[in-house]
């Protein structure tokens, strides 16, 4: 029986090994691309024959091009930081009403939420263009931020289907306590509800937080040629351009590397959440 | 917060103070002492008329029309140049048509809404109640009109950034909006179902271009869908077993893939498979493959597809893995302790237990990432760009999906039109067979069985 267990962990663990490698491959290829000394774009070796630090150095130096990393890297932090807030609140909003609530346009809703959430994505790209230009909302760079952070917040409210899935799970006789007791819905949501959700909340800010980081369609749609404004998804894929790829290919790859770590640092302060779960919280 | 009162029911017993507020209003919550009430109702219909003897009707008359005249080139005697006389912009005419016709909709709900205020106050009133003031309404948002509170932002923000712009959008389908017919220079105008017939038409190109690309539409969203979702599961499982160690070191490793961008990732291999990319040489050197040939991976239309939904696994499984972690731990221990006992192996238990109850809380989840991934742009964009490319197909490659197909028809090829085509096709198809499969799930039957 012992070794039979043995046999077991060990196999688990190898598996676990051999696809984390895999995993993280490509990753190593990045950084070990953001770390070459070569310029030029597509090379056919993995590993540089030479090292530099240079492409992480330029790409805080000012350029005659255009091409401004620390801005863009400044400009995604604050459309990020504000939409992830403003999705968060509705996507939370609209789930525990969903989960919680009983009124009457409630199926009706869910349905229209999830209709709506067919159509493809950027074919009302071009209608959002132009609903924001007769808004005024292109008149200048800051308030093209502004209208990304409205684009990438605005519908939010309609990707409630997870959130309202874990609200399901927690068992309402808790709720009806609560009730009892004389708290109000309200009470219930922001006493009861929201500290036993930790886990989908940290994960709808967090998905809510990578869309600007990620996102290069509508940010092109939108900032269009105003280059002081670009998020950092658009700001690199312009690296990529047939101009530039040449000279910025290897400082594309640094600046990638850049914006992961944020990103990943996110991941190990939040990943107890994911670990823990909501079951030390709740036990039915 | 009365219990709700049919329209039909209201009419027949309201008194004329109240069938009033139909046409001002406000009015019967004025005269029974609601006085913010009626006053906001009052302010809102004020509001309403000003913008429609402003602006409102002439762009309704624009909307039948979308313009008549059109952008012309004068000469001028006096400066000797030519300039442009700006003549109607069919866009905007839409545009405003749609947002005028949409505010029109609002106003009539306010309407009723304003009716049936009326009607509770006159019913307390009737009935000796007290009738509730601002502040008591303003109280009840956080009990009984809980749901209005929470909604109202939420909803806005979705009528205004998903539904005026897909109406607008599904408006176009209608007209002749293509490379000829672009504003300011040039009007277009309403032609019925004639895109539509196109589409169809076997004569034209286009019937021939859109079966295949919609089959592979089709393998695709599926083909990804489950990938992804069983092995990221799976992978799930693999971490949480108990006797696994270094857990959220695993799971770090994983998430790695995730916090990288994933145009990044994607762009990355696209040069890694490359046909002198680092893995056709890895294979060579390897002498698995001769010196000089290569693995054709985004060249060659089958190995193309083969390719992407392998890249696709590599990028979707970490996410899958951390959307269930939380959700597999809330499978109840009894469950499984009770199999446990009874002998049950994992395979069983997996199937029995872990599949079921996760079906349950994910079934819209995976209906949602099978959406996403009918339109999942990325990924074929950034990966083959559509490519290789055909002759055979109208402006679209071997692994185009109906959304990048449709990115070409408007971006690049200037035919709105038939982008918006593409864009209704595409929805028609998802929600038949979304809402097929949902309304059978017991997500929806029966939220509250595991509550």
């Amino acid at each position: 029986m012992k070794i039979k267990k043995i046999i077991n962990s060990t196999l688990t663990h190898g598996l676990l090994a051999v696809l984390g490698f895999i995993w993280i491959l490509p990753i190593f290829f990045v950084i070990l691309t953001s770390f070459r000394a070569e310029s030029g774009s597509y090379k056919s070796y993995i590993f540089p024959k030479q090292y530099t630090f240079d492409n992480y150095l330029n790409l805080f130096k000012t350029s005659s091009s255009g091409v401004n990393y620390p801005q863009w890297f400044l400009n995604t932090l604050i459309v990020a930081a504000a939409s992830c807030l403003i999705s968060t609140l509705f996507v939370l909003a609209v789930s525990y009403c969903m989960s919680r609530l009983r009124f009457r346009m409630r199926k009706p809703f869910m349905n229209v939420a999830l209709i709506l959430g067919m159509f493809p994505g950027f074919m009302s790209m071009i209608a959002i263009y132009y609903i924001l230009k007769g808004l005024g909302f292109l008149e200048s760079g800051q308030l093209k931020l502004l209208a990304l952070v409205m684009v990438y917040s605005g519908g939010a409210g309609l990707g409630f289907y997870i959130a309202k899935g874990f609200f399901d799970t927690i068992p309402i006789s808790i709720d009806e306590a609560a009730y009892i007791d004389g708290a109000t819905k309200w009470d219930v949501f922001r006493y009861i509800t929201i500290p036993l959700s930790k886990p989908i909340i940290v994960y709808t800010l967090l998905t809510a937080f990578m869309g600007p980081w990620v996102d290069y369609i509508f940010a092109k749609v939108i900032l269009g040629t105003d280059r002081a404004f670009y998020t950092i998804g658009i700001g690199l894929w312009t690296m990529l351009e047939a101009e530039f790829i040449e000279t910025y290919y290897t400082q594309f790859y640094a600046g990638c590397v850049l914006i992961s770590i944020p990103i990943t640092i996110l991941f190990l302060i939040t990943q107890k959440y994911y670990a823990e779960g909501v079951t030390g919280a709740v036990k039915g | 917060m009365g219990e709700y009162v049919s329209l039909k029911e209201a009419m027949k017993h309201s008194n004329i103070y109240t069938k009033l507020s139909l046409l001002i209003f406000g009015f019967g919550n004025f005269i029974h002492g609601q006085i913010v009430r009626g006053l906001l109702f009052f302010i809102l219909e004020v509001a309403y008329i000003v913008y429609m003897a402003s602006f409102g009707v002439q762009s309704l008359i624009n909307f039948t029309t979308l313009g008549t005249k059109t952008q012309q080139e004068v000469f001028n005697e006096v400066t000797q140049v030519y300039e442009y006389i700006s003549g109607d912009n069919s866009m905007l005419f839409l545009l405003y048509g749609v947002v005028t016709i949409f505010l029109t909709l609002a106003i009539l709900i306010c309407a009723v809404l304003s009716f049936k205020s009326g009607y509770e106050a006159q019913r307390m009133k009737e009935l000796g109640k007290k009738v509730p003031k601002f502040l008591d309404d303003l109280r009840s948002f956080k009990e009984g009109r809980l749901h209005i509170a929470f909604l109202t932002f939420p909803i806005i923000g979705i009528v205004l950034f998903t539904i005026v712009p897909i109406v607008f959008m599904i408006c176009i389908a209608f007209t002749n909006y293509d490379h000829l017919h672009q504003p300011p220079g040039n009007l277009f105008t309403w032609v019925g179902l004639e895109n539509f017939k196109n589409m169809f038409s076997m004569s034209g190109g286009l019937a021939s271009t859109f079966l295949p690309v919609l089959t592979w539409t089709i393998i695709w969203a599926i083909a990804s869908t489950f990938s992804c979702y069983i092995l990221g599961m799976l992978l799930a499982l693999l971490i949480n077993k108990q006797t696994t160690k270094f857990k959220s070191f695993w799971r770090f490793l994983f998430c790695l893939s995730v916090a990288v961008p994933s145009f990044v990732t994607l762009l990355t291999m696209r040069s890694v498979f490359n046909t002198n990319g680092p893995m056709n040489v890895l294979l060579r050197d390897l002498g698995i493959i001769g010196k000089t040939s290569a693995i054709p991976f985004f060249t060659d239309p089958t190995i193309a597809k083969i390719t992407i939904i392998l890249v696709n696994i590599w990028i979707g499984v970490p996410f899958t893995m951390l959307t269930t972690t939380g959700i597999l731990q809330n499978i109840p221990k009894e469950l499984y302790e009770a199999a446990r006992v009874d002998g049950a192996k994992p395979v069983t238990i997996f199937r029995k237990i872990t599949l079921p109850y996760m079906l349950f809380v994910t079934t819209p989840y995976l209906i949602t990432t099978f959406a996403g991934n009918i339109n999942n742009f990325n990924v074929i964009f950034l990966l083959s760009g559509g490519g290789p490319d055909t002759l055979e197909y109208y402006y679209a490659g071997k692994t185009d999906l109906l959304v990048t197909w449709l990115y070409k028809l408007t971006i690049t090829q200037k035919d709105y039109n038939l982008g918006s085509v593409i864009g209704i096709l595409v929805f028609v198809i998802l929600a038949t067979i979304s809402l097929l499969t949902y309304r059978r799930t017991n997500a929806y039957k029966d939220e509250s069985s595991f509550q």
